[in-house]
């Protein structure tokens, strides 16, 4: 038996309802307020029985519309290597900083993305972000943290 | 409100803040050109730029991108048949052929003058309607906040999800979800933690909105390996023709205009159906008004049928923020962005907004109107040069896109593990829109998530924990009763379809 790729979304989201309620239910509210009309607790719980009611009708009524992807035709390998730039990204950024961090994203992302021409890649990686810190942080006041540039003395 | 006017229009006529509806006009259609990316995704890129501004100026510029991104989408539905957002799909069955026939630069004004006359008609509706709701709104009380708010995310379920209704509820749901993560508003106890510090003060809203919108849509065009500016590259600045509109079209258009307004901000008005119905409804019901003749051209290229959704849809987009401006909730998925840039600014926006903050209110009426002004005479002649610029390679696109939704994250935290969550959230939301889940419904609920909460634990408190409330006050009685027809309507078209 096939089952629908919309009917196995169904099937996780029932599945997250159901942790979802549990977790409700396992809230710690003031001893005081547990008979309450209302506390913590309430809105979650009809919450999670909402999600249970509507991913349950979506699992068992049949489809009025499907939906076909077809996987053939969907760029996984750019999209995995455009994660994983991201996730080393927002792991790098606070180490070494807003600017160097996201001028070495930008550069990465072109290059994965099949750019080659490097003199392009690097005017809008480096001096791009050196203009938008410029534009955050010098003219519009918005404080943007980046240590490595304060260490060397570039921000104050 | 001689004296709002005045306000507005001292607040809105500032040089920055001309400066603003200028800079976001122009920003909102080159990002409303791109097909895939709306004035949501616009929007919400825009964020970060306006942590440093005072609120009315940020709200504003955001208003500007708004009505940018609007005019943007019907750019790219005449020039390349492949409308920005779903409010100018309509645009394009009269507006590309026209585009065909060597007009495309008529096409384009016809667009302008239309979109010009419809925001700026049905601004003065919302000039007239904003003030004078906004003291009957006063009247309502907790659980009739609470029923509109469920009629609200019912009817942007209906209305968004093509047919698919319980797929737009779920999202909906998962919205409430994750708006209850975090402490809890009244008792400080945290819920949905996980011991996690990062999450005790809940997720940002703005992170949801980068995660859902501008990071899904850019991993989405990726992913579908299409490329929106493919076509912008064929386009000739010597093949749009001129931009003058003769007699007999002014006539054709005067007629229309009126009409389409009307009927555009009215859907505006309610909550959840938007620039995209008013935009069809208005084709139609131009099609049923004008004769027989007239008839046999839409589709081929009709004055009137570029007309009709163009108006309305500028229509519903002033429309739209009188539900946000008078009651405080957000009609349809933008507006409820805007709703959480100005929570992020310290406003709430609701019935007192006119007496607490005038000169936000007002600011943002007269905004619409030198906004409506700048898109005609800086966009329509710059056009083609827009067109142009959009020519940008997919490759640098997409990182830039990422680039400005993590910085925005950045900027508001200054910690990774939110960068993180917004990856995860845009990676599920890339393979939920693959399945036509729709993220509109997810959005508002997330933004209204808090407030229903409150009104919820208002309403039970105060009836003792009964549900009599649901019943007790005819207007809620009203709005609920009108929430079941919506859901009754689903269950039947459901039904009609399969038999």
């Amino acid at each position: 038996m096939r089952i629908s790729p919309t009917k196995f979304i169904s099937l996780l989201f029932l599945v997250l309802s159901v942790f979802y309620l549990y977790t409700a239910y396992n809230i710690q509210v003031f001893a005081f307020d547990e008979s309450a009309p209302f506390n913590a607790r309430t809105f979650p719980i009809y919450l999670g029985w909402a999600g249970i009611i509507l991913s349950s009708l979506k699992i068992v009524l049949p489809e009025k519309v499907t939906t076909e992807v077809n996987h053939k035709h969907l760029d996984y390998k750019s999209i995995i290597y455009l994660i994983i730039i991201s996730l080393i990204y927002a792991a790098v950024i606070l180490k070494i900083g807003y600017f160097i961090s996201t001028s070495l994203f930008l550069f990465a992302s072109y290059y994965f993305l099949g750019e080659r021409r490097w003199g392009l890649m690097f005017i809008l990686s480096f001096p791009f972000v050196a203009a938008f810190m410029y534009l955050l942080h010098g003219l519009l006041n918005i404080y943007l943290r980046d240590p490595f540039l304060k260490y060397i003395g570039v921000m104050g | 409100m001689i004296e709002g006017i005045l306000i507005g229009l001292s607040t809105a006529l500032s040089l920055t803040n001309i400066l603003m509806v200028m800079v976001g006009c122009f920003a909102g259609t080159i990002i409303g050109m791109l097909p895939g990316l709306g004035p949501m995704t616009a929007i919400a890129l825009m964020i970060p730029i306006t942590y440093g501004f005072d609120p009315s100026t940020g709200l504003i510029l955001m208003a500007g991108v708004y009505y940018g991104a609007v005019f943007g989408g019907s750019t790219s539905s005449i020039l390349l048949n492949a409308p920005g957002i779903p409010g100018t799909v309509a645009t394009a069955f009269d507006g590309y052929p026209m585009a065909q026939q060597g007009k495309a630069g008529k096409a384009l004004a016809i667009a302008a003058y239309s979109s010009f006359a419809g925001g700026t008609i049905s601004a003065i509706f919302l000039l007239v309607a904003a003030p004078s709701l906004s003291k009957v709104s006063l009247a309502f009380r907790s659980p009739d906040y609470f029923a509109l708010m469920i009629l609200g995310l019912t009817a942007i379920s209906a209305f968004s999800s093509k047919g698919q209704f319980l797929k737009a509820m779920m999202m909906v749901v998962l919205g409430l979800m994750l708006a209850t993560v975090g402490q809890d508003s009244l008792s400080d106890i945290t819920r949905f933690t996980f011991n996690n510090m990062n999450l005790t003060d809940g997720i940002s809203f703005v992170l949801i909105v980068m995660a859902t919108f501008a990071m899904s849509e850019a991993l989405t065009i990726i992913f579908r390996g299409k490329d929106p500016n493919r076509a912008a590259k064929q386009i000739s600045l010597t093949e749009l023709g001129s931009i003058k509109v003769n007699k007999e079209e002014t006539i054709k258009m005067a007629k229309t205009i009126p009409r389409s307004s009307i009927l555009g901000f009215l859907i505006g008005v309610l909550p959840g159906a938007g620039a995209t119905i008013a935009s069809f409804l208005a084709y139609g019901m131009e099609r049923n008004y004008v004769n027989e003749e007239e008839k046999q051209k839409f589709g081929k290229g009709s004055v009137h049928g570029l007309s009709a959704p163009e108006t309305a849809n500028n229509a519903a987009c002033s429309g739209s923020f009188v539900p946000l401006l008078t009651l405080g909730i957000p009609g349809s998925g933008t507006t409820a962005v805007m709703l959480g840039a100005l929570l992020g600014f310290g406003i709430q926006p609701g019935p007192r907004l006119y007496q607490t903050n005038p000169e936000i209110f007002w600011s943002v009426i007269m905004s619409m109107y030198i906004g409506m002004v700048v898109l005609l005479i800086l966009n329509l002649p710059l056009i083609p040069y827009i067109a142009r610029i959009l020519a940008v390679p997919r490759n640098y696109l997409i990182p830039l896109i990422l680039f400005f939704s993590v910085t925005g994250i950045y900027l508001m935290s200054f910690n990774n593990f939110d960068i993180f969550l917004m990856i995860g959230i845009a990676v599920v939301a890339t393979f939920l829109r693959l399945y036509d889940f729709p993220m509109p419904p997810l959005i508002l609920a997330f933004v209204l998530g808090g407030l229903m909460e409150e009104t919820l634990r208002r309403s039970l408190l105060i009836s003792d924990g009964s549900p009599n409330f649901l019943w007790d006050r005819p207007i809620t009685l009203i709005i609920l009763i009108i929430t079941v027809v919506i859901v009754f309507w689903q269950i039947f078209s459901t039904f009609r379809k399969k038999t």
